[in-house]
């Protein structure tokens, strides 16, 4: 039987360690689009969060009586719906924000992010825990498009939410907020969160060497400092 | 003339992948060999060229007239996933190359956000019948071009020193960034 995961390790895995943008490489495509500012950016993560979580219960809660052949299709008929829900209330509600993020809300229903959580996690676990797994995905994916979007509109149009953070002397990079930003912003940022990511590796690497040098067992020490 | 320009703005400078970011992940995905990005750009353009056709006739003749226009983002991914699985049966009969050359990449364009894009910007924008067509063969042309430069120059990256954190994905998308500056010179054009 597999070791049961604790429920904050759930949780937490999708806002760092496997976080669907930075690690995963999923659901680029409104990433990139709406990201031009900081707001947006929010908008489009709390809006996919909200799909996600209510997806990832549903499917979760209904998992044994949907016939295995045919789950790609109901899962996103039921994505589809949530995405139909989310699409009408901001037309409603907030229709400045609609029209500024215009097709890519619908979009949501062939983000990969969103599908491949309930293939590889909400259909073959119970309510709770996709739950847990869909908020934890969620954030991770809405605290990237924040950073993001913040970056983008700061060096892009000097303001951090609509309100103005750099001087008037400072030149805005019009290029940021240009499609060319997003992917020059979002590969840097990859760029980075690799370099951390090895860096800590290593770290660790070297301490377990440490480790068994103070113990007296070169041999192994040896070992692993070939690899 | 009109048709024209639709061609031209989807196909150059609205290009679907660098400037509305559409289907991003088969463009950082496939585009590492030639061969296989010319043949995913094919498979797209093919049922864009559909979805186009299928998309306008559902908005215009079932889901304006019924007033049923809330459905349209289930109905358009239903009848996006029910075109790629007919297309990927009515090849498979029809020619075997065709079918193992493009085989692995059909199912990938169901959830391929450039396809359900073209659907909706197509019924947004209320373009016409023969609009809509032409608006599709712009976008695939415009997708598949943007596929093969890109394999092209990721080709010739894999001989480059690129420092190690940079590798792979990140090198992929700043070399798309820069690939998309080019493409706003284009945008003189209309």
């Amino acid at each position: 039987m597999k070791k049961q995961v604790s429920l904050s390790k759930e949780y937490l895995k999708g806002v760092w360690e496997n976080n669907p943008i930075l690690i995963q490489l999923l659901g680029l495509c409104p990433t990139l689009a709406v990201t031009v500012s900081a707001i947006n950016g929010l908008a489009m993560g709390l809006a996919a969060t909200f799909v996600l979580v209510m997806s990832s219960l549903l499917i979760s809660s209904i998992r044994k009586i949907i016939p295995n052949q045919i789950r790609i299709a109901s899962f996103i008929v039921i994505i589809a719906t949530f995405v139909t829900v989310v699409d009408l209330v901001m037309k409603a509600k907030f229709p400045d924000l609609s029209k500024a993020l215009g097709p890519f809300i619908p979009l949501i229903v062939v983000n990969c992010v969103i599908l491949g959580r309930q293939e590889a996690f909400a259909s073959k676990n119970n309510p709770g825990r996709a739950f847990l797994d869909a908020v934890g995905m969620g954030t991770g994916f809405t605290i990237a498009l924040l950073v993001l979007g913040g970056i983008r509109e700061i060096i892009g149009s000097r303001t951090f939410f609509g309100l103005q953070v750099l001087p008037d002397q400072y030149e805005p990079w019009l290029i940021m907020i240009l499609p060319a930003g997003a992917f020059l912003t979002l590969g840097l940022l990859l760029g980075i969160s690799n370099m951390y990511t090895d860096r800590k590796k290593r770290t660790e690497h070297e301490s377990i060497i440490a480790h068994y040098k103070r113990v007296g067992r070169e041999d192994i020490a040896e070992q692993l400092e070939v690899k | 003339m009109e048709l024209f320009i639709i061609f031209i703005s989807a196909a150059l400078v609205n290009n679907f992948v660098l400037a509305y970011f559409l289907g991003i992940c088969p463009f950082v995905g496939v585009s590492n060999k030639l061969s296989s990005a010319i043949s995913m750009g094919m498979a797209t353009t093919f049922v864009m060229v559909l979805t186009a056709i299928v998309s306008w006739l559902l908005y215009n003749l079932i889901l304006i007239p019924y007033s049923l226009d809330f459905l349209q983002i289930p109905s358009f991914i239903l009848v996006i996933a029910a075109l790629v699985q007919f297309v990927e049966m009515v090849i498979k009969r029809v020619s075997q190359p065709l079918y193992r050359a493009l085989g692995i990449f059909l199912p990938l364009i169901t959830t391929n956000c450039a396809i359900l894009g073209l659907a909706l910007f197509g019924s947004m924008r209320e373009y016409s019948f023969a609009e809509n067509v032409v608006f599709g063969v712009g976008a695939g042309a415009g997708f598949t071009l943007a596929l093969i430069i890109m394999a092209g120059i990721r080709e010739e990256l894999d001989l480059a020193d690129v420092p190690k954190p940079f590798r792979g994905a990140p090198i992929t998308l700043i070399v798309a960034g820069i690939l998309a500056l080019a493409f706003m010179g284009f945008a003189g054009m209309i």
